[in-house]
């Protein structure tokens, strides 16, 4: 074996990752010894099935791609912030663009959507957990190592070079001979084929679990935005599957797919990945919409406006959503009537998006407006997400694009899109349900200080950009030249990425601070709420309700706040059925990370290895007998009464 | 609005720090095909600028005249289920809007993918482009000539581009001239484009192609009739001849300065075939069969380069390359505005 | 556990209630999967370079055995599920054993078959038409394979615990699973072989 690949060539920048990787995992390892916190972590953590501390895991996973994605950001920024910069060279560039891509979307934006489904939605439709708690679990722990899978790359063989996109020839063994796009291939391959476990799971949880009374068309719109996304996941995430697979045996196993020779076609590539890509990024923005949605209702005191219209518009959008994935492509020469057809597809998007908008500014009409931080995220959202999303109309006009393609307008536009219409929303429902879960608000001050430096400072970032991109300024460029003219605009690019890195730095230290000094919250309901979730304890307990409440409109904690139509009409308690905690999805994620990154470096035999390990485990959990236990009705009711003197259990 | 303040600031700052508008390369066309797709944007900018405005305007008035305030304490709002002429009425506004949109869509798209009205009855000239690593060669099939890193055209001249590739995929984007396209390796695409002013503009390879991407810009220089005329003589007469030896050589280079030859690679190294439609349809049903024996004959001739060992950035050009890597690729072409 | 005596077995909890339908979804996210496949298939069929065509390489014999054995075990497994409907553990066994020895037999017939196409020098390293079709069976056959080992899981689980909800459940779900199968192989054997040899 030739320990040579394993060596990721010196740069001080990589050396110093890799003693800090090292650093930290020797801390964690010896402070869980200290501590003595080995079992907690493994009895309360690693082989948990409840949906709400799953769904904690995946936001703290979240949060931490969120810091590795942003210093790669920064990185970026720093080294085109002006002309003949030195401090990264084209390798480093790209392998840092390229993870920043990947890590922001894939283990970032979507780990922290499917963190807060998992956390709201069974709360939301008065369920006690998710339809396959076990499985969820799989899902996460194959997210997770999937992400850790790519993460080691950028310490061992190299990070993935040929951008998110991964286009062929570029990511094909010939121009891209490091094992970096092995990496792709497969910590993609692993990580997906957890989250379209979740789309199966949350697919059938929303369908069939939701409490007495509760029809479609009385489901809350977070609900609503999340089924359609698992319907999204399901039916895109299974054409990456595909594509990754073809990849990897090109890399791998010397096939003819993507190449320039023997009939391979390196056009057919990026069709695949646009098909489950652009669906993507409705898989980042419906949920995003959900969270909005039931954030402006709080706050202006008001149902939403337009539901059935709202709901439709999202079916509409993730129709669409499959049907415009050669906009990405416009310039690969198809011809006028292709192109033309792609055009209207995707201006057609707009329509319903704009639906959407004016729905939510009619909400706001006649209510009663509190400005709290999350309401400050989804009011930022509007204005910035409008500016992204006529910029997209003016890149969907095929003739244009042939201007603006591959350049900083296209970088400016997307961040316009995802910035404001993924990671605010995730921001503002982290801020709109953590007392829910943790039982104590985050302090508001602090919160609004950290709200303006990112909403400030993620304009001067990105709006330069599309300055820079009419100018003629491509993407992925690592250095230009002073005659450019790109040096300015950069710049000032570059302090607002700085005020972005202070505000976030803010939002984290404000969640420090509020644990250690926030008051508890002991009214379960803070935010006056509308719909189930807050109709249980704050912290939740494990069963979620002690009682399945019934509903009869579509905000049923409001309506029994106001109008007086009971949630609970049962009022004894019955004992509760509850799946017992498993450390088998851990130990699938592990074997399945093994056998990942044995074939990122093709050592075949622990492979193999590996390979027949999943299938133990697989039958290990098959064999498995367990059919969960019971919570006996003394024991609900002893937790009730603790949790209404505001004790925590 | 409290946070409209620190956006207008931005903007008016934005503005100040802009060097003129000259700089603004896709919005200063020099030639029809690129005046049309700066035309197209200008007007959409504008009809979108209008939508902002509508979309502003509702929501300033809202936040403001709904807050929470002392006079309106213990308000609490009404249910309202929605309104469907209201809805109507934002369904059907932007349904005009995008189908107005995408007429000028069709229409100029349909334009710059032809040969300029104003140079219809010319027959244009042919310049094969191809990128090969991080550089371009231009093949003049008709002069018999051949570049590398710059190219010359006349004048008022319908010019068209049969763009391919013999590596990554590579888009050919001269800003001020036309849109970009891309160059693929098996596949000619095509772009018409010609220019109305004289004078030097930049090219560059727009898609990400690895390493040496940054620096794969080229010269688009725009002489007189009588000046190309006089070049392509010139050339003729001074320029060694591309052997398929020397042709090699050139590919396996990972960077190279400019270079002139007197005849062209395409009589031993044939581009790929035309497939330029190759999705047909109304475009959801992908096509993409291009089972062409001749053009899976071609591939034999069509060399795909070696990728070189110790590419590094920073390394020496290939000693039979005579004329210098220029240090910065923009340095030796003059674009006007400066 | 609550049991609904008036569901059938497979259906009579909850769980398996939920289990079943969770496992439509599946087959939902299984369609775009081969239908993927089968679109890299058609894009890359007369892409076969310097190596033989689909109508050099295929033989219609093995083809329509393979065809006559997984259409037949879908008929069996079929068997099994109402032998399991009426509580006779012993034929829903027998019938569940014949499914899998078929389904052995086809994988069998498979990889003698990629062994043949090897010999005559048709890789997947040959062209983009090989590889994309040896992609399409291949992960067919990885399912039918994978299947085999689900199956004999579940038949040990109903040899040592009788025909209970939870196994009743297991096996209605790997029917679901073996049907599809077929249905996929139906559409390979109509639009990959026979279309390759006409």
């Amino acid at each position: 074996m030739d320990l040579d690949k394993f060596k990721v060539h010196g740069e001080p920048l990589i050396y110093g990752a890799m003693i800090s990787i090292a650093l930290a995992t020797i801390g964690i390892l010896v402070g869980l010894t200290y501590f003595k916190k080995w079992g907690y972590l493994w009895r309360e953590w690693l082989t948990t099935v409840d949906h709400k501390k799953i769904g904690i895991m995946y936001i703290l996973a979240a949060l931490l791609m969120l810091f590795r994605g942003g210093v790669d950001a920064m990185m970026m920024r720093l080294q085109t912030a002006a002309p003949e910069m030195k401090f990264l060279d084209a390798q480093h560039y790209n392998e840092v663009f390229t993870t920043h891509g990947l890590i922001m979307i894939l283990f970032m934006a979507m780990p922290f959507i499917i963190g807060l489904m998992n956390v709201i939605i069974p709360l939301q439709i008065g369920a006690r957990d998710v339809a396959f708690p076990r499985l969820n679990a799989v899902s996460f722990w194959l997210f997770f190592m999937g992400a850790m899978l790519l993460n080691i790359s950028f310490v061992i063989g190299g990070s993935p070079d040929a951008g998110w996109s991964a286009y062929f020839p570029l990511a094909s063994l010939e121009f891209s001979p490091t094992v970096g796009n092995n990496y792709y291939s497969l910590a993609l391959q692993i990580s997906g084929i957890g989250t379209l476990i979740t789309g199966v799971n949350f697919i059938v949880t929303i369908l069939k679990m939701r409490a007495p009374g509760m029809t479609l068309m009385k489901m809350p719109m977070f609900t609503w935005s999340v089924l359609i996304t698992n319907v999204i996941i399901v039916f895109a995430f299974p054409v990456l599957t595909v594509a990754l697979a073809m990849m990897m045996f090109d890399r791998l196993f010397g096939s003819q797919f993507f190449t320039m020779a023997n009939g391979g076609m390196d056009m057919l590539w990026a069709n695949l990945f646009w098909v489950w890509g652009h669906p993507e990024v409705y898989i980042v923005i419906l949920p995003a919409f959900g969270i909005y949605s039931e954030i402006i209702a709080t706050f202006s005191k008001k149902n939403l406006y337009g539901y059935t219209s709202m709901v439709f518009s999202m079916l509409i959008i993730s129709l669409l959503s499959f049907l415009v994935w050669a906009h990405h492509f416009y310039t690969m020469g198809q011809g006028a009537m292709v192109n033309s057809f792609f055009s209207i597809t995707t201006m057609a998007i707009a329509v319903p998006t704009g639906v959407k908008i004016f729905n939510w500014l009619f909400t706001l009409r006649k209510g009663r407006i509190t400005f709290t931080t999350p309401m400050l995220y989804t009011l930022a959202f509007i204005p910035i997400f409008t500016i992204g999303g006529v910029t997209g109309v003016m890149l969907a006009m095929a003739s244009a694009d042939y201007q603006y393609h591959n350049t900083m307008f296209l970088v400016a536009h997307f961040h316009y899109v995802l910035i404001p219409g993924a990671v605010f929303a995730v921001i503002a429902g982290f801020h709109y349900w953590f007392p829910k879960v943790f039982g104590f608000r985050l302090n508001e001050r602090l919160g609004k200080h950290a709200f303006w430096w990112i909403i400030i400072s993620f304009n001067v970032t990105f709006f330069p950009m599309f300055f820079l991109g009419l100018m003629g300024m491509t993407r992925r460029l690592y250095t230009y030249s002073k005659e450019s003219g790109f040096g300015p605009l950069n710049m000032l690019s570059f302090v607002g990425a700085v005020g972005l890195a202070i505000g976030f730095v803010i939002l984290v230290y404000n969640i420090y601070w509020s644990t250690r000094y926030m008051p508890r919250d002991t009214t379960n309901d803070p935010w006056d709420g509308r719909t189930l979730e807050w109709a249980t304890h704050s912290p939740i307990p494990l069963y979620n309700f002690a009682i399945v409440p019934k509903v009869e409109t579509r905000d049923a904690l409001w309506s029994a706040k106001h109008d007086n139509i009971p949630l609970y009409t049962e009022t004894k308690y019955t004992k509760i059925h509850m799946p017992s905690n498993t450390g088998k999805p851990f130990i699938l994620g592990v074997v399945f990370f093994f056998l990942g990154f044995f074939l990122v470096f093709s050592m075949w035999i622990p492979a193999i290895v590996s390979g027949i390990g999943i299938l133990v485990v697989l039958a290990f959990m098959s064999f498995d007998k367990d059919q969960g236990y019971y919570i006996p009705v003394e024991e609900i009711a002893a937790t009730e009464k603790k949790l209404m003197r505001g004790e925590t259990v | 609005m409290k946070k409209k303040g620190p956006l207008y600031a931005l903007f008016l700052s934005l503005i100040l720090l802009l060097p003129g508008c000259s700089s603004i390369a896709v919005l200063n066309p020099k030639g029809p095909s690129a005046r049309t797709l700066s035309d197209t944007i200008i007007l959409s900018i504008i009809v979108m600028l209008g939508v902002l405005a509508v979309v502003y305007i509702l929501y300033i008035f809202v936040l403001v005249k709904y807050r929470a305030k002392k006079s309106n304490e213990g308000y609490i709002p009404k249910h309202e289920e929605g309104n469907v002429v209201l809805e109507a009425i934002w369904i059907i506004i932007p349904i005009i809007i995008v189908a107005f949109l995408s007429v000028v869509t069709v229409k100029t798209t349909n334009e710059v993918e032809n040969v300029a009205a104003d140079y219809k009855d010319q027959t244009p000239l042919v310049i094969y482009a191809s990128s090969s690593n991080w550089k371009w060669h231009f093949s003049y099939p008709e002069e018999g000539i051949e570049t590398v890193n710059y190219v010359n055209m006349p004048v008022h001249r319908a010019v068209e581009f049969r763009m391919y590739s013999f590596g990554t995929i590579t888009s050919l984007w001269i800003p001020q001239l036309a849109g970009q396209k891309y160059a693929m390796s098996d596949m000619l695409t095509t772009l018409h484009l010609s220019a109305d002013t004289e004078g030097s503009y930049i090219g560059k390879n727009a898609n990400f192609s690895g390493k040496g991407f940054a620096h794969m810009e080229f010269e688009a220089l725009v002489l007189s009739n009588k000046g190309y005329e006089d070049w392509v003589k010139e050339v003729k007469e001074t320029a060694p001849k591309l052997t398929e030896e020397e042709f090699k050589g050139l590919l396996a280079t990972d960077y190279l300065g400019r270079k002139t030859y007197s005849s062209t690679h395409l009589e031993f190294s044939p581009p790929p075939g035309n497939h330029g439609d190759h999705m047909s349809g109304g475009g959801k049903e992908m096509d993409m069969d291009n089972g062409n024996p001749e053009h899976q004959d071609n591939k034999e001739i069509h060399p795909s380069p070696e990728p070189s060992s110790g590419t590094e950035f920073d390394s020496k050009p290939d000693p039979e390359v005579d004329q210098p890597l220029p240090s910065s690729p923009v340095d030796e072409s003059t674009h006007e505005g400066h | 556990m609550k049991i609904d005596a008036s569901k059938p077995l497979e259906y009579s909890t909850e769980e398996n209630s939920n289990k079943i339908f969770g496992f439509w979804v599946f087959l939902g996210a299984e369609i775009p999967l081969f239908a993927t496949l089968f679109t890299v298939y058609f894009v890359m069929v007369n892409r076969y370079a310097s190596g033989p065509s689909g109508s050099e390489l295929f033989e219609i014999g093995p083809v329509l055995m393979e065809t006559f054995l997984l259409l037949s075990s879908s008929f069996t497994i079929g068997l099994a599920v109402h032998a399991m409907r009426h509580g006779y553990k012993k034929a829903m066994m027998v019938f569940m054993a014949i499914t899998l020895v078929m389904g052995l037999a086809f994988v069998g017939i498979e990889i003698d078959e990629f062994f043949t196409y090897v010999h005559e020098g048709a890789t997947l390293q040959t062209s983009g038409f090989l590889s994309s079709l040896f992609i399409l069976l291949g992960t067919h056959g990885l399912h039918v394979s994978f299947g085999l080992l689900w199956g004999i899981g579940i038949m040990i689980q109903l040899w040592k615990r009788g025909i209970t909800p939870a196994t009743a459940n297991k096996t209605f779900i790997f029917s679901l699973f073996w049907h599809f199968l077929d249905v996929v192989w139906i559409f390979i054997f109509s639009f990959v072989y026979l279309k390759g040899l006409m």
